[in-house]
């Protein structure tokens, strides 16, 4: 346990460093920190002292837009959010719209909806889980993580033609149902990637190396975590059982067995173990979701929002109608206020969704997590050695996107 | 936790100065007079009954037309441990546009709080670093206030009904 100790960066002595203060700017563009993020950091040799994040480097005025758009043009707003998982904020506003306009979904969108958030989740984890093998100096890992993803991508390009920014979905359902070859890809996926995915878990999890790289790098407790807005896989490493997916079912969540991982000292290895074991879940329910396939239609008959098919516009005088009634935002929707959330990659993805009944929403709000945690970055970082900072950051999977909005 | 328990709790203690409205949605909407706001928050915070230690998000709105009351900041506030959810809305005068800080009571407000002013330039009281966060420094509007349209504002052909706000 001695040499575990000599990594340990509080149980390092002041004196072996020289005592001078140095400003560093760590960003907004640097490749460790993956994004445009700015940290000024005041640092004692190589152990800060004080972290200041600068952010809004990649602000684009998302509420202020949602306000001139109408509801359907809004999902592509939210795929910009955390891009890493666009699926789950494409259908976590598709949601809030239903809720807002009392629409009732049927199990089979509910089912595909949860095939696809959870392929989207565990895109969002491998990414995060990856990145921080290489910021420990482990790329190999990196490398076959991101062949699965891109076959996760290629998973939604069947559904729905785009792979990052995907625009999935619609409001009262899917554009089409899914395909054979979906079908086929998934099950394809569902059979390979669990034996890679172990693979990667083995170069890394019980890696001496990497242990000694993590475990005790950016600590938080849970009550502090609490106190920050920590949600999602941030929040369950320091030992908090707090999930939206359990806790206020959404889209037939209830449906499924799966368990929450938790951790126990919100270190970097937890966040990493959380991730880990969460994929594995995501694993499970896409399961149950493809066995129990309900049979029924991929959309509800809401005319008013889904479009019409193409060639009834061309034919039908009432497709013609309500196609143009859509691309118009003419199609009345109650007036109130609705908040709806979902567990995106990060946590609790909000929607704060003000109508007044015009074909616009008066105030849209998004509860972004990474914004709300990142607040509690100086404090995580204080005291440790900035490349166990970069580690930190990593592991809270801070997206530019979503902390910009 | 229901509604009906949670109005009686708080209106035990806060009597007639909140007024309370249960939307269609099932949520609790609390209007509460901006000095009463931080002790109604420390209540909700440490009420053992209640327990809302948890503030979900809060963020700024903007009704021009309301004479005297035109800003609003609207919080969510959570109960984990009884999953149960209330919206406090607190209303300012755009003139002076002052509301306390909730920093003392959750680390988590400091950012939103900065982004709220940074959007519609609600000044809130005791916040340790009032300045803006998304927008850069030298801007001199507060952009999500509903004078600023999108769209170009000299068009006159483009009227509000048919392309929104």
């Amino acid at each position: 346990m001695s040499s575990m100790q000599a990594y340990n960066p509080n149980n390092m002595s002041l004196e072996t460093i020289d005592g001078e203060i140095a400003t560093l700017n760590l960003g907004p563009t640097h490749p460790a920190t993956h994004g445009i993020f700015q940290n000024i950091l005041k640092v004692d040799g190589e152990r800060i002292l004080s972290a200041e994040p600068t952010v809004g480097y990649i602000h684009r005025a998302f509420e202020k837009l949602a306000e001139r758009r109408n509801f359907n043009q809004i999902t592509t707003i939210t795929d910009r959010l955390n891009y890493c998982s666009s699926p789950i904020n494409n259908m976590g506003w598709e949601m809030t719209v239903e809720k807002l306009a009392g629409i009732q979904t049927n199990k089979k969108i509910d089912y595909m909806r949860v095939i696809i958030m959870e392929l989207a989740r565990i895109a969002d984890h491998l990414v995060c889980n990856a990145v921080i093998g290489v910021d420990t100096g482990a790329l190999t890992g990196f490398t076959y993580m991101f062949q699965e993803r891109e076959r996760i991508y290629e998973l939604f390009e069947e559904v729905c033609g785009a792979r990052l920014t995907t625009n999935i979905g619609r409001i009262g359902g899917f554009e089409r149902d899914f395909n054979h070859t979906f079908y086929s890809k998934l099950r394809t996926f569902l059979k390979e990637f669990p034996a890679r995915f172990e693979e990667f878990n083995n170069l890394l999890e019980r890696n001496r190396i990497f242990m000694d790289r993590v475990i005790k790098a950016g600590p938080i407790s849970a009550q502090r975590a609490l106190e920050y807005g920590f949600t999602g896989p941030n929040l369950r490493a320091t030992g908090v059982d707090y999930d939206v997916r359990v806790m206020n079912p959404y889209s037939s969540y209830q449906d499924f067995q799966f368990d929450i991982p938790i951790g126990k000292d919100g270190d970097t290895y937890d966040r990493f173990m959380v991730r880990q074991e969460e994929i594995r879940q995501s694993l499970r329910i896409i399961h149950q979701a493809l066995d129990g396939m309900p049979e029924g239609n991929h959309h509800v008959e809401v005319p008013g929002f889904y479009l019409p098919p193409k060639q009834e516009v061309y034919r039908s005088m009432e497709a013609l109608i309500y196609h143009f009634k859509i691309v118009m935002g003419e199609t009345p929707i109650p007036a109130g206020e609705v908040y709806h959330s979902v567990e995106g990659g990060n946590g609790e993805l909000g929607f704060y969704l003000v109508s007044d009944g015009g074909r616009t929403p008066y105030r849209l709000h998004f509860r972004r997590p990474c914004f709300i945690y990142y607040q509690a970055y100086p404090e995580m970082a204080k005291g440790a050695l900035i490349s166990d900072a970069i580690l930190t950051m990593s592991s809270l999977n801070v997206i530019a996107g979503e902390l910009d909005a | 936790m229901g509604n009906e328990q949670a109005i009686e709790i708080i209106s035990q203690k806060f009597g007639e100065l909140l007024s309370f409205e249960v939307d269609a949605y099932g949520m609790l909407n609390i209007t509460t007079p901006a000095d009463t706001m931080i002790e109604l928050f420390t209540f909700l915070k440490n009420d053992a009954s209640l327990n809302m230690s948890f503030l979900t998000t809060l963020c700024g709105i903007h009704y021009p037309f309301q004479k005297g009351a035109e800003l609003g900041v609207v919080y969510h506030i959570h109960s984990l441990e009884n999953n149960y959810r209330i919206r406090i809305k607190v209303w300012t005068s755009i003139d002076e546009p002052n509301i306390p800080s909730l920093t003392d009571l959750f680390a988590s407000a400091n950012w939103q709080e900065r982004e709220t002013f940074d959007f519609y330039g609600i000044n809130f009281v005791g916040h340790p670093k009032m300045e803006r966060i998304l927008n850069m420094d030298e801007m001199t509007y507060h952009p999500l206030r509903k004078e600023f349209p999108l769209e170009d504002s000299t068009r006159e052909d483009k009227a509000d009904r048919f392309f929104g706000r």
